[in-house]
């Protein structure tokens, strides 16, 4: 399942819905918050910029990718736009397994790759100004990870 | 044709996306591309450093020989930006 919205989300409520099957044994979860520090600078707020329609569109390929290489019994994917505070939640990825390993794999493999490929772009308030983030070398790496890894 | 425009591409360009009736002698993304250069200046400024814009054609990723036509939806914009310094833990 994908999701794309602007609201936050309740962790534990959607956890408890994946974990309801009863075929479930394991369910493993990342959630991304927005940071308040890089380094020793002071980060504001950020605003989340994405292309609706090839966001939805991308996410998707990944879940279809996951549940290719791993035995998941369900998978969700939650990734908000728009502005967002330091502290706020920006993305959550819940894969259901019936064992442990299927479930850490697939959450590890859908962060790093959601991280590169859905369309997604931030602009931090820094100080007086606004700037945009750069691509980061160390993301298209840990997707890389991954295609080296091909079941 | 809908051309979309994402980030500081659209900040540079001053619209975020317009319709246009791809011209006949432009085949390609690439070409798609050095006709947008000269539409104006932002475009221009925008399209100066083409390492630092990717392209979707239809939704999908897409590189400067991709064919074009005019039921294409075309968008241009920075690369993706998911982990650095703030959020995802990255």
């Amino acid at each position: 399942m994908i999701r794309v919205q602007r609201e936050d989300f309740d962790v534990g409520a959607e956890m408890a819905a994946l974990g309801a099957a009863g075929e479930v044994g394991a369910l493993a979860s990342f959630v991304g918050l927005v940071r308040g520090r890089d380094g020793d600078a002071q980060i504001g707020a950020m605003t989340l910029e994405h292309y609706p329609g090839m966001t939805e569109k991308k996410l998707a390929e990944i879940e279809a990718e996951a549940r290719r290489r791993w035995a998941l019994e369900d998978c969700l994917i939650i990734h908000r736009y728009g502005r967002l505070e330091p502290g706020e939640r920006i993305v959550m990825v819940i894969t259901a397994a019936s064992h442990r390993q299927a479930a850490l794999e697939a959450c590890a493999f859908l962060i790093d790759w959601l991280k590169t490929s859905a369309p997604f772009w931030k602009l931090e308030e820094r100080g007086a100004g606004e700037e945009w983030v750069e691509a980061r070398a160390a993301d298209d790496r840990a997707a890389d990870k991954w295609a080296a890894a091909k079941k | 044709m809908k051309l979309l425009y994402f980030a500081w591409l659209k900040q540079k360009i001053g619209i975020g996306e317009e319709d246009i009736t791809l011209p006949e002698d432009v085949a390609t993304l690439g070409a798609l591309v050095e006709w947008l250069k000269r539409r104006g200046p932002g475009y221009g400024e925008a399209l100066a450093d083409l390492s630092v814009v990717r392209f979707a054609v239809n939704q999908d990723f897409a590189g400067l020989d991709q064919a074009l036509s005019d039921d294409d939806e075309v968008a241009l914009f920075p690369p993706i930006t998911g982990g650095r310094r703030q959020g995802g833990g990255g």
